[in-house]
């Protein structure tokens, strides 16, 4: 997006012309904000109704219909919880670890391109933008097991900083891929060209790297199987077993922001975004026109794949953690970089065109 | 003063704050948190440059690896503010020395102008339409400086070796998981089945 558009201008013309900007960006913001909450809000009830069917129960179907004010039934009782900060715990850090955890989780998706043309902050590091952010996100849960002066919560946190660091790294190799592939670090730019119809998706020259990708995202963000930092059977709840009532739903909603937010971004590298599959195709409007139901209808397949995850596989042990990171995903995206530029040498690929 | 401006002084006095905060400190936790902090503002007065690429680089270098790694290990330390103390009078000479040659230093680059040397022109050129300071970064790297960019990798590269080949030693005893052998193993390695005639309790023995 650049720049303010004009009936902003008209609408408040006794304003300074930054005031202006602000104001406008503000309410974008907000928007955004609000939109990404009962998005997190509903995958919430979602995630308990998949699993229960899979696991073949019904789930929350009381509160509305079909369960679907569960949700804010939730909020509503953790709001009226008290939260209780342990005597021995460093106060401020206590307080102040879960707004660490879900402020990068928000900030990221300034960058997210949601349809043709829409990006809060259409910036051309936008790709860095995220890797920085999202290696920012580790500070919360840290502070918060140490700031509990718990040894469950640090021994969480300690598992949660030796994981993301691993697979933050195999994560960007993976990203490097996409960056050849693009030619460019602006996430707009990047679907743009895997425009031409589903068969022109970068997924197809790098299908080891999108494997990667995403896999990392579910260990980044602490779902199961890569739960062990908040692992219940070892270590209780982990980094968040002293937070109680609102402080543990800032913490809960960093988490699935950061779910939606990676299911998101795998669809935009590997799955062009909000490309339509069927570009060109003789089919109504709605089908061959890119849009945001098109980045909606991907970004939820990976939210169900996360779902579905959680519900299938058991939890993996730490040193299997470490060493699927370190000796198996580095390995392999760095072998698939090589036989990318091989591709690329020899112009094989749809960006030979 | 512009908005600019005063997005500059109020980020480079939270900066110079936290950077007292760093040295001040006396929970070791405290002082690298200090220190993140301080690298955040930096990334904002960087990004008030124009710089965003240093900016970013910055958050995910320092902030997002560096800094995680050096609190994994400031965290587990049980560290004795006595013991800490004990040497101060002792080293305080070499300290203050040290920090005048530091204020020295930087003082004779601020004040380079009246000293009578050259200093280098600012040529504050506004960024055009669809300028990439990341791009320009890496045309720069890949192609005037390659051979020092691929130096300093390599550097870096033996410094990754040398650390992994000091810590990595085997010692006698130690017990580790072959990974190899684990997944290659069959049923037959484990088990082995033997073949036995039915015994029938009472005697008559069936063919």
């Amino acid at each position: 997006m650049s720049g303010v558009p004009d009936f902003v201008n008209t609408l408040l013309p006794f304003l300074p012309e930054w005031i202006r900007a602000v104001v406008f960006y503000g309410v974008v913001a907000l928007i955004l904000f609000i939109s990404v909450i009962l998005t997190m809000a509903f995958l919430t009830l979602a995630e308990r109704r998949v699993i229960g069917s899979i696991q073949a129960r019904i789930g929350p179907n009381r509160v509305g219909p079909g369960g679907l004010l569960q949700p804010f039934a939730d909020v509503l009782k953790l709001m009226l919880k008290e939260i209780v900060v342990p005597t021995a715990s460093n106060k401020f850090l206590f307080i102040i670890a879960p707004l660490l955890a879900v402020i990068p989780a928000l900030a990221a998706w300034a960058v997210v391109p949601l349809w043709p043309g829409f990006a809060v902050a259409d910036i051309n590091a936008g790709l860095l933008y995220l890797l920085a952010l999202s290696s920012a996100g580790v500070y919360g849960v840290i502070l918060a097991g140490w700031a509990t002066n718990s040894k469950y919560a640090f021994l969480g946190a300690m598992r949660a900083a030796a994981q993301m660091v691993a697979y933050e790294i195999a994560m960007g190799f993976a990203l490097v891929g996409v960056v050849m592939a693009a030619g460019s670090l602006n996430l707009g730019e990047i679907i743009e060209r895997q425009s031409g119809g589903y068969f022109s998706y970068f997924f197809w020259w790098m299908i080891p790297l999108f494997v990667v990708y995403f896999i990392s995202g579910v260990a980044e963000t602490n779902r199961a199987p890569f739960d062990v930092v908040e692992g219940e059977s070892e270590i209780v709840a982990g980094f968040h077993v002293e937070y109680s009532g609102m402080a543990f739903a800032v913490f809960f909603v960093a988490e699935y922001v950061n779910m939606i937010l990676i299911s998101a971004l795998t669809a935009i590298f590997f799955f062009g975004g909000w490309l339509s599959p069927f570009e060109g195709y003789p089919l109504p409007g709605f089908i061959t026109a890119p849009g945001f139901h098109w980045l909606f209808l991907k970004l939820a397949f990976f939210l169900f794949c996360y779902l579905w995850f959680r519900a299938t596989f058991p939890r993996y042990r730490y040193d299997q953690i470490m060493r699927l990171g370190w000796k198996v995903f580095i390995p392999v995206t760095l072998v698939w970089l090589a036989v990318l530029g091989v591709f690329f040498a020899y112009d094989i690929g749809p960006w030979s065109k | 003063m512009s908005i600019t401006e005063i997005l500059f002084y109020a980020f480079s006095g939270v900066l110079l704050v936290s950077a007292i905060g760093v040295i001040t400190a006396r929970n070791p936790v405290h002082a690298a948190l200090f220190l993140v902090f301080s690298f955040f503002n930096s990334a904002v007065l960087w990004i008030l440059l124009e710089a965003e690429f240093l900016a970013i680089v910055l958050v995910l270098v320092y902030v997002g690896a560096v800094m995680v790694l050096f609190l994994f290990v400031v965290m587990m330390l049980d560290v004795k503010i006595a013991e800490v103390r004990e040497g101060f009078t002792r080293y305080a000479p070499l300290g203050i020395l040290i920090a005048l040659i530091v204020v020295a230093e930087i003082g004779s680059v601020v004040f380079v102008k009246t000293l009578g040397q050259e200093v280098t022109p600012v040529t504050q050129v506004a960024a055009e339409a669809g300028y990439s300071n990341t791009g320009a970064l890496g045309e720069l790297l890949y192609t005037k400086y390659l051979y020092p960019f691929e130096l300093a990798a390599v550097i870096l590269l033996l410094a990754i070796v040398a650390a992994i080949v000091l810590t990595m030693r085997r010692r006698a005893g130690l017990k580790q998981q072959d990974i190899g052998a684990q997944v290659s193993v069959r049923a037959q390695d484990r088990i082995r089945v033997v073949k036995m005639p039915p015994v029938i309790e009472g005697g008559e023995k069936q063919s």
